[in-house]
């Protein structure tokens, strides 16, 4: 904490906020005495006049400096924002504590009535209470201070409600320790940093509430004069001197400002968190490949895919480093490998999906001979609406929340084929339905969140069938899902792969799962793939990897009175594989 | 010895945690009605506490209210009279029933300063109010919604760090400018130095521009940084992925696909903008010497002319909770999955 205040108060807002500080306590200190007399001393020759060497901000009706007057109001203004804030935080804690260890009924009482008082801004809570005290700075002062008590108030009940649900405050309690006696003990001490940070910043708010009092007329009385009185005297003679409501104006800005920098320098110093520092940013690399022409029996080409993600410190790492693999029309392939081995970020560069962050590089990565590296034409982007489907892993998330389950499905064909909305909705009824999907109709017309989770994944299906799929990309497609849901997703996939014969590439860690689904397995580790084999020959696997892999899915012979064999490598997953997960 | 933190031992230690959810329930009514039913119930209730907070503004005035309003050199027999007019004489719960039955007839007394009933000084000062405060809250939101889905899409995956960076500094100082040192500003600026816009009165539509401005500018800079940010976590969501993969048009992507899932934690945001914008029109008005509802609180609360204060101050309670319940009822309709109605 004390080393964490050190380097906040070192730091360039660190070194503005004290000098702000500095400056405004010398000028409350010292400004009444050196320029009193010139802010009171009326001279009848000088009235009215606008800024000169002699007087910067002008002079007002009675010949008066202006900016003298802005110096020596500082004291008056500053004192009576912290009168309001002194009364606000006692008035609100103490209403918030009682209303902690009050008995249940009472409490909900004392709650709701500081919710309803809290529902009205400030000023006009202000202005009721200045009704009560009267147009004077006293009275101000106590309006603008009992307007801030409802939400300190709140603030202490919420914060004391929590500390007081913990576990060592119980124990306190079963200890015999009664209500009050934890309050002082155990739950002051425990709100109060969080309490003395938002003083600051009320503190702020309270000046500028007050000098809008003022400025009505409500606060300050003449003779005496603060910012808000002064902006008042001011604007009167705005066309005359514009600085003489402007002074009072920037003065009440900048100290406003010194008040929250406080406010959020105490804050930052309680709760510090290392910043996430800027990333330098290279332009990626892109090998065109315009020479070359995309063998029409493949779907998917990717040669040499090498993909980075700067990371904390801002200096690119790479995650997939060099992969190549193809997808023949109708083939199933599966990629499998641990959390952070690159699958779902290859997965990604394959759907063109990736975001700004990731920098890609490749010798080629082609989808139906559409280069995926560089951004689509508009003629591309239409066929990889239609031919490209994508399967998220967790549908609830991957589904829209605020547009119902049938707009989501028949948006494709209305965007990329332009068939009109009737039509779509009934096709998009008939793929419901070829999924699966009982009561279509209905079902079309929900919300994602009224579907269970396995229908949901199959409206995802169904939403790449709307298309003329020629590759779905489905991402750890049944994990979110429980095994009895996950077969009857496996199913719809496999049957919509048959009647559409489009190629699927199936990301997963589950190689028990990939091997029964696939024709054909890439395994991947740490960014390369490391071996490629036809499912049905996975016990010919060679790569120890592989093999490791198969070693840990259980058979109906593995003796279950030893524990499951671990692969080693991930014991301890180093932690930009699981930086990279969360980004993929 | 240290207690484990069990269920059983949290459960029987807190009582709240035991009685919690087995609320006797009354009558079974449909979420989306119940909802209606007990948040128009919650206003009504705080309407209660207005209304006595109102009536008890005559009665927490220290020494004679009567005698302040009318000076010291009134005369002993009018200090007794107005005392009678009022009602004062009476006995308190007398008094209270006068004023509600009073309230209900739409009678908010007699004005001690014009001799004018309040009602009708309100009727001719509440729309200007209402049309300041609505036409900033358009403007604000109209303003803020654009700015901040533009940003953060032209932010979003870290591009443009040291744009992004200057507009947050920019938004920032735009929202710790109070409104009435703003309306200085633009005063002195196009009001005085380049002769743009009228700089006082009300109106036509160029005396409009000042005051709204003013007035919108800071909630606008607000809600774009709300927007900003609700719309930056909305990009980065799967859904998002989802419309991407798609290869839907920008316009639809943000439009259809982005924009309604950010537009409750906009719209919340702008229900308490409009609340502030309400009690931001009464600096607005005294700068700009606008003759709405501002004006009259502030000359009636210096004239101490106490039935005109409760009139204007019942006004405003009730538009504040008036818009709260519009707001809260809105975005009831609005989001599908209502995580409001179980509040």
């Amino acid at each position: 904490m004390r080393s964490g205040l050190r380097r906040g108060l070192l730091g360039p807002q660190g070194v503005v906020t004290v000098l702000g500080t500095l400056a405004l306590v010398l000028v409350i200190v010292i400004a009444p005495h050196v320029w009193g007399d010139a802010a009171t001393t009326t001279s009848v020759a000088d009235r009215l006049d606008g800024p000169s060497a002699a007087h910067p901000f002008g002079t007002d009706d009675l010949g008066r400096d202006v900016l003298a007057r802005v110096l020596v109001a500082a004291r008056l203004s500053v004192l009576l924002a912290l009168g309001s804030t002194v009364i606000a935080v006692l008035g609100g804690v103490v209403l918030g504590v009682v209303a902690t260890v009050l008995p249940r009924p009472l409490r909900r009482l004392v709650s709701a009535l500081i919710d309803i008082l809290l529902s009205f801004p400030w000023l006009l809570l202000a202005l009721f209470f200045s009704v009560i005290w009267g147009a004077n700075a006293i009275g101000a002062m106590l309006a603008v201070g009992f307007a801030g008590v409802p939400s300190i108030a709140r603030l202490t009940y919420t914060l004391a409600s929590s500390v007081a649900d913990r576990d060592y405050v119980r124990a306190a309690r079963i200890a015999g320790v009664g209500r009050a006696g934890v309050v002082v003990r155990h739950v002051i001490p425990n709100i109060l940093p969080p309490l003395l940070v938002s003083t600051a910043a009320h503190a702020s708010a309270a000046l500028l509430s007050f000098a809008g009092l003022s400025f009505l007329g409500l606060g300050v009385q003449a003779p005496d004069f603060d910012w808000g009185r002064l902006l008042r005297e001011g604007i009167a003679r705005i066309y005359v001197n514009p600085m003489a409501a402007l002074g009072p104006g920037i003065a009440i800005v900048l100290t406003g400002l010194v008040l929250n920098a406080i406010g959020s320098l105490t804050g930052e110093t309680a709760s510090r968190t290392p910043r996430r520092p800027a990333g330098r940013r290279a332009r990626p690399a892109k090998r065109a490949s315009a020479g070359e022409r995309p063998e029409p029996a493949a779907v998917v080409e990717v040669e040499d895919l090498r993909v980075s993600f700067p990371d904390a410190e801002g200096r690119l790492v790479e995650r997939v480093r060099g992969v190549g693999f193809s997808i023949r029309p109708g083939e199933t392939v599966g990629i499998v490998g641990a959390s952070g081995s690159g699958k779902s970020v290859t997965a990604m560069a394959v759907a063109g999906l990736l975001g700004a962050e990731a920098h890609v590089s490749a010798a080629a990565v082609r989808f139906q001979g559409i280069d995926m590296t560089s951004a689509p034409t508009a003629a591309e982007r239409s066929r990889l609406g239609l031919e490209l489907a994508v399967v998220f892993q967790d549908p609830l998330t991957s589904l829209n929340p605020s547009l119902t389950v049938g707009r989501q499905l028949t948006e494709v064909s209305e965007v990329h084929e332009r068939v009109p909305r009737a039509r779509a909705r009934s096709r998009a009824r008939q793929v419901l339905e070829s999924v699966g999907i009982a009561e279509p109709h209905r079902r079309a017309r929900q919300y994602p969140h009224q579907l269970s989770g396995g229908m949901r994944q199959r409206a995802m299906i169904g939403m790449g069938l709307m298309g003329r799929p020629r590759l779905v990309i489905a991402d750890e497609p049944t994990t979110a899902l429980d095994v009895t849901v996950q077969r009857q997703v496996l199913r719809v996939l496999h049957e919509a792969r048959r009647r559409t014969g489009s190629a699927i590439l199936f990301i997963s860690h589950d190689i028990a799962l990939v091997s029964g689904f696939c024709d054909r397995v890439l395994v991947m580790k740490d960014g390369e793939i490391v071996e490629e084999l036809e499912a049905a020959r996975l016990d010919e696997a060679r790569h120890p990897y592989t093999r490791a892999l198969i070693a840990c899915v259980p058979h109906m012979t593995t003796d279950r009175s030893r524990p499951l064999p671990v692969i080693g490598d991930l014991a301890e997953p180093d932690r930009q594989d699981v930086a990279e997960e969360a980004r993929a | 010895m240290t207690i484990p933190p069990t269920a059983t031992t949290a459960a029987s230690l807190d009582p709240k945690r035991v009685s919690r959810g087995d609320r006797p329930v009354l009558l079974r009514l449909p979420p989306r009605a119940a909802f209606v039913l007990r948040r128009i119930g919650r206003a009504l209730v705080s309407l209660g506490v207005v209304v006595v907070a109102t009536f008890l503004i005559v009665h927490l005035v220290p020494g004679d209210p009567v005698r302040a309003a009318l000076g010291p050199s009134a005369t002993a027999e009018l200090v007794a009279r107005t005392r009678a007019e009022l009602g004062l004489d009476q006995p308190a719960f007398r008094q209270f029933l006068d004023y509600l039955s009073g309230l209900l007839r739409g009678d908010l007394g007699v004005s001690l300063r014009s001799h004018r009933p309040v009602a009708a000084t309100l009727a001719e000062r509440f729309p200007t109010t209402l049309v300041l405060a609505c036409l900033s809250f358009l403007v604000s939101m109209l303003g803020a919604v654009p700015i901040g889905v533009a940003t953060a899409v032209s932010a979003w995956g870290g591009r443009r760090r040291m744009v992004d960076a200057g507009l947050s500094w920019l938004l920032g100082a735009l929202i710790a400018i109070p409104n009435f040192l703003l309306a200085v500003g633009l005063i002195a600026l196009f009001g005085i130095t380049l002769k743009a816009f009228p700089v006082a009165g009300w109106g036509g539509a160029a005396e409009a521009v000042l005051p709204v401005a003013a007035l919108a500018v800071g909630p606008m800079a607000y809600l774009a940084r709300i927007v900003h940010v609700e719309m930056l976590t909305v990009l980065g969501t799967p859904y998002m992925k989802t419309a991407r993969s798609k290869r839907l048009p920008a316009r639809l992507l943000y439009l259809r696909h982005a924009l309604p899932n950010m537009i409750t934690a906009a719209l919340t945001t702008g229900g308490l903008v409009l609340t502030g914008l309400v009690a931001g029109t009464v600096l607005i008005e005294a700068v700009f010497v606008i003759p709405g509802l501002g004006s009259t609180i502030v000359s009636s609360i210096t004239a101490k002319d106490y039935p005109m204060i409760q009139g204007v101050v019942l006004v405003y309670a009730v538009l504040v909770l008036g818009l709260n319940l519009l707001i809260d009822l809105v975005l009831a309709t609005l989001d599908p999955r209502s995580s409001i109605m179980e509040g």
